[in-house]
């Protein structure tokens, strides 16, 4: 079983519409959205969910009051200042240690679970989906990734997929390297301005520190042809290849107000581009 | 004065905002919060002339006094500590820094050394004073360097914070304790569907906001239909132009290269501002 995620380290370069476009390409895949902070691809993909299973992220801290003492030993000993004078929790600071409950002499603190957000597994018209929401200020992205990741890697050896397609979050942090720690290959997805090229450069160090193949996509490559080549330069410069160059299209705003994917919507150049991609990918993920 | 500029969806222009903002006002702080990934200074160009670095606290294991009794693994609910037959694992990359394992050992085996995260930058550029962070490349924790940054705010000055994209822990330490804060959307299903997960995160945290569109004549009416049904204020459009699209890809700021824009984004503030005073 292979393994692509589709990143980009800025957001908004169409990470999620070239996945969506990988869906309704791909025979035999699993498709997995781990932006679990900002989720659309259920937006195109229009998941039929079959199974929900609450998310547990940190635990947290809490008080019983008839016991409390308020001998001040947990706000003490609190590193992330998540408890004050009068020894109120505050929840958005906890980050569910266990350090209070451990060093309360008369156990009047103890570690709860906290409904952090839910995962799913879904159907699509392309095949099984993984997928989750994260609650509204809810921690503990990184640990979501990774139970959406889990999910699908179920669901390919269930149902005898040997492609897991990754949606995954903009940035390099948490979730990010819980979304690509450990796959085949990361699809860059770049647009030619110089905000994306300089987070290009961050994302790239990023699959280097974790030894993992990466590839380009240059989408909307046409709006600026000189920053264009000057990513084409540098990626031939340190030996990555340039998978795609897409053209700006104001098809994908209306694909997605028709909550298609661009291959199911039209079949003009972008279509034809992604399509090529595609064919480009797949063999890579084989070699 | 602190406003915020956040988004939920990425690249709907938050980083365009902030800037355009800043430099159409006087007597300006920025604060670029997107640690994983900062490109306002791509488009202010403020001169970097101080550094600092932002450290954390993770475990150091005497071997000598460890009897790998395991305590400190077990206790470490972000698995930052492994304990095998004859052996100790740290893995700093997880570690929280709550300090437990040290408590836990019965050895006192475990003491604290300092680890280099990210960076806090600082630079000038007219009126105004610039900072951002940089997460190293291959850290999970944004948060410690946001919360560094977060103690550079001087409230006497008009401090605009970039926040980054999402809506969990890097986006709400970002955006708490501001006075305001501008939500960016895009007139598109993604943008409207992320914006409804902003508004929750700032209704949560109970920031008075307001939205801007951007792209505005890009995809459909859905935004605009939602804020009025919600009561959010539509502070300004920015309109799908390629023009502006080609200053934003060359790194070059509106208001620099169009002056009318200078006057829009100035009129936006003094409309916050007095909203803010009420």
């Amino acid at each position: 079983m292979k393994q692509l995620t589709v990143i980009s380290g800025k957001g908004g370069t169409g990470k999620t519409s070239i996945t969506a476009a990988f869906a309704s390409l791909a025979k035999n895949a699993v498709l997995a959205d781990c932006d679990v902070d900002a989720a659309d691809l259920h937006l195109i993909l229009k998941p039929d969910i079959k199974k929900t299973m609450g998310f547990h992220g940190l635990n947290i801290a809490d008080v019983d009051r008839d016991k409390c003492i308020d001998c001040k030993k947990c706000f003490e000993s609190c590193r992330f200042n998540a408890i004050d004078e009068e020894i109120n929790i505050i929840k958005g600071s906890c980050e569910g240690c266990g350090v209070c409950a451990y060093v309360c002499p008369i156990d009047a603190i103890s570690m709860k679970e906290r409904d952090s957000g839910f995962s799913y597994i879904s159907d699509t018209r392309f095949g099984p989906m993984a997928h989750a929401m994260l609650k509204t200020a809810e921690e503990a992205s990184g640990k979501l990734v990774t139970v959406v990741r889990n999910n699908a890697k179920t669901l390919a050896i269930e149902q005898k997929k040997d492609l897991i397609i990754i949606d995954g979050p903009p940035g390099i942090g948490c979730p990010v390297i819980a979304s690509l720690t450990g796959v085949d290959m990361v699809l860059i997805v770049t647009e030619p301005t110089l905000s994306a090229i300089h987070d290009l450069e961050r994302i790239l160090d990023v699959a280097k520190h974790f030894d993992i193949p990466a590839i380009v996509c240059i989408n909307k490559y046409d709006i600026n042809k000189e920053n264009s080549e000057k990513i084409e330069k540098y990626c031939k410069s340190i030996n990555i290849e340039i998978v795609g160059k897409l053209p700006y299209d104001t098809m994908v705003t209306e694909a997605m107000i028709h909550e298609q994917s661009v291959i199911e919507f039209s079949d003009g150049d972008l279509a034809d581009g992604i399509i090529k991609m595609w064919d480009k990918i797949k063999k890579r993920l084989i070699e | 004065m602190i406003i915020s500029i956040a988004s939920g969806k990425g690249g709907t222009g938050k980083t365009t905002v902030a800037t355009n903002l800043s430099l159409s006002l006087d007597n300006v702080q920025f604060i670029d919060c997107d640690v994983e990934e900062p490109n306002a200074n791509i488009f202010l160009k403020a001169k970097i002339t101080e550094q600092e670095n932002v450290f954390v606290s993770i475990p150091e294991v005497d071997k000598n006094k460890c009897d790998y009794c395991g305590k400190c693994s077990e206790f470490c609910v972000y698995n930052a500590l492994a304990v095998v037959p004859s052996n100790i694992l740290v893995f700093p990359e997880l570690c929280h820094s709550c300090g437990g394992c040290e408590l836990v050992c019965p050895q006192e085996a475990i003491s604290w050394k300092e680890k280099i995260v990210g960076k806090v930058e600082h630079g000038r550029v007219g009126d105004i004073a610039f900072y951002q962070g940089l997460l190293n490349v291959g850290e999970m924790q944004a948060i410690p360097v946001i919360k560094a940054l977060k103690r550079k705010v001087d409230k006497s000055k008009n401090v605009i914070i970039d926040a980054p994209p999402g809506t969990s822990c890097p986006v709400i330490e970002s955006i708490s304790d501001s006075d305001y804060c501008i939500l960016v959307t895009e007139p598109t299903p993604f943008g409207l569907h992320d914006l409804k997960l902003a508004v929750e995160v700032v209704r949560h945290l109970n920031i008075t906001f307001g939205v801007i569109i951007n792209r505005d004549g890009i995809g459909d009416k859905k935004v605009e239909i939602y804020c009025k049904n919600e009561n959010i204020p539509i502070l300004m459009k920015i309109p799908e132009r390629k023009k502006i699209a080609n200053l934003y890809s060359e790194g070059i700021a509106l208001v620099n290269a169009v002056s009318e824009w200078h006057e829009m984004f100035y009129q936006m503030f003094d409309q916050i501002r007095k909203g803010v005073r009420k």
